[in-house]
């Protein structure tokens, strides 16, 4: 192992560090606004949206996001349409459509994740925030919300480690992530350890951060399941 | 579109690649997993730290970045073995990686189910047993491994549609599966969105597929439980 090659180059790996975690933030921000209104809407099981929503998830659970990601960048191009549309100056970047492509995948997760959380809400909940006389809008607002991401918080714990994980795809279409850094390395003085390695051991480190931070959030918003409304 | 019909042939070795693939990590995967989570439940404490240990790498490290390790790093380590010895240099097939690298990551989560479902089976009656003097191989395979195989099928049912998903990285260290090939094609042809949405098409008819078979299987063991 050549450790000073890797301490010379350590300005490659803190812009990939910055870029992964520009990526993977970006995408679950972006997902989870998608998310939230996909996941209340499912809830409601409205005839033809439903299927629709239904068909969105499915596709993005089941698929590698590698191919997704594939045919946003190399897919799309393809077409004239889009070459010659104001898309392009947003589609030609291969961050923007590894963006495009994170966020709709996890967002299809995170969607599938809020809905078992919101279907679990306790009736209770609901029959005694209607008894106070909160509309059905405040009733989500401030009670079936709060507390689906409270109870959402295990999984989606898991779904930000996945979403880390998965960002490594951005490598693959030239963005110079983590891995990106690492490979760059390796090819810049033949190696085959040093960068790599490098690349799991941050990897492994950012996902016991993760780990850790959500088990403190669980420590803190799950010692006792009070109502969101005395909190 | 016309061009996909072209490169029909092609593309069905492809899946061919990929269910190979898929098949042989996951039959690796289960056997890591039996060892793994054996090892978990009765090693000693340093075989448990050495369990704890491979599962902290193969959950921990992203997969892309594992297969790539196992690619250039087994590489150049088999070569630096054979070095020693006066042999000539050869090259790791991206297959056999492939196939290597998910089947220890997917064995590091089929050896944490095949943990939970040993736990689940009710401790009474592998004492029960035990007291109509049944012998320990006997208590495995009679009373615990049946029931396992029920406990761990939703475990066992995700890990392989997650694998399966998984098996496109392959691609990217060489091997000619759906996804390489289908990335191939379609720069060839200039039609690389035809080409992705037939991939997207095979994943989600397998997906559908085996997620539905394993999910009856569940049911059908779920009967009376």
């Amino acid at each position: 192992m050549r450790i000073d090659l890797i301490s010379e180059n350590a300005d490659l790996f803190v812009t990939g560090i910055s870029m992964t975690l520009k990526l993977t933030v970006l995408s679950l921000a972006i997902g989870m606004v998608i998310a939230l209104p996909v996941a209340v809407l499912r809830g409601m099981r409205l005839p033809v949206i439903d299927k629709v929503l239904r068909g969105y998830i499915f596709a993005f659970r089941g698929t590698p996001m590698l191919v997704q990601t594939y045919l946003i960048y190399y897919g799309l191009a393809q077409f004239e349409v889009v070459r010659d549309s104001v898309f392009w100056a947003v589609l030609k970047s291969p961050f923007n459509c590894a963006l495009i492509a994170f966020s709709l995948n996890t967002a299809a997760y995170t969607a599938e994740i809020l809905r078992g959380a919101l279907e679990a809400t306790p009736k209770g909940e609901i029959e005694a925030a209607e008894a106070i006389g909160l509309s059905p809008l405040q009733v989500l607002r401030r009670i079936t919300i709060p507390g689906a991401f409270r109870r959402a918080l295990p999984q989606y714990g898991n779904e930000v480690i996945l979403m880390l994980h998965g960002s490594t795809v951005a490598s693959v279409i030239t963005i110079q992530d983590i891995l990106g850094a690492g490979r760059t390395l390796n090819g810049k003085y033949y190696l085959a350890y040093e960068g790599l390695v490098t690349a799991a051991l941050l990897y492994l480190a950012l996902t016991f951060l993760i780990a850790a931070a959500f088990g403190l959030g669980g420590r803190k918003w799950l010692a006792h399941l009070r109502p969101a409304a005395t909190r | 579109m016309d061009k996909i019909v072209g490169y029909g042939p092609i593309l069905i070795g492809g899946m061919g690649v990929t269910l190979a693939v898929a098949f042989l990590s996951m039959a690796l995967a289960t056997l890591l997993g039996g060892v793994f989570a054996t090892l978990s439940l009765r090693g000693s404490a340093v075989l448990r730290s050495v369990t704890t240990g491979y599962t902290t790498i193969a959950r921990g490290v992203p997969d892309l970045v594992l297969m790539l390790l196992f690619f250039f790093g087994g590489e150049r380590a088999i070569n630096a073995v054979r070095a020693a010895f006066g042999l000539e240099r050869i090259s790791v097939s991206p297959f056999v990686i492939g196939v290597l690298t998910l089947g220890f990551i997917f064995g590091a989560f089929l050896a944490e189910t095949f943990r939970g479902a040993y736990l689940s089976v009710p401790r009474g009656q592998v004492e029960a047993a035990q007291a109509i003097g049944l012998p320990s191989h006997r208590i495995l395979s009679r009373i615990i491994l049946p029931q396992m195989l029920g406990l761990a099928l939703p475990g066992f049912t995700n890990t392989w549609l997650v694998l399966l998903k998984s098996t496109a990285i392959v691609s990217i260290v060489g091997l000619q599966d759906m996804v390489g090939l289908a990335d191939k094609a379609g720069k060839a042809t200039r039609e690389p969105f035809v080409f992705m949405l037939a991939v997207i098409l095979f994943f989600l008819a397998l997906t559908a597929v085996s997620g539905h078979a394993l999910h009856r299987l569940e049911r059908r063991h779920r009967v009376g439980v």
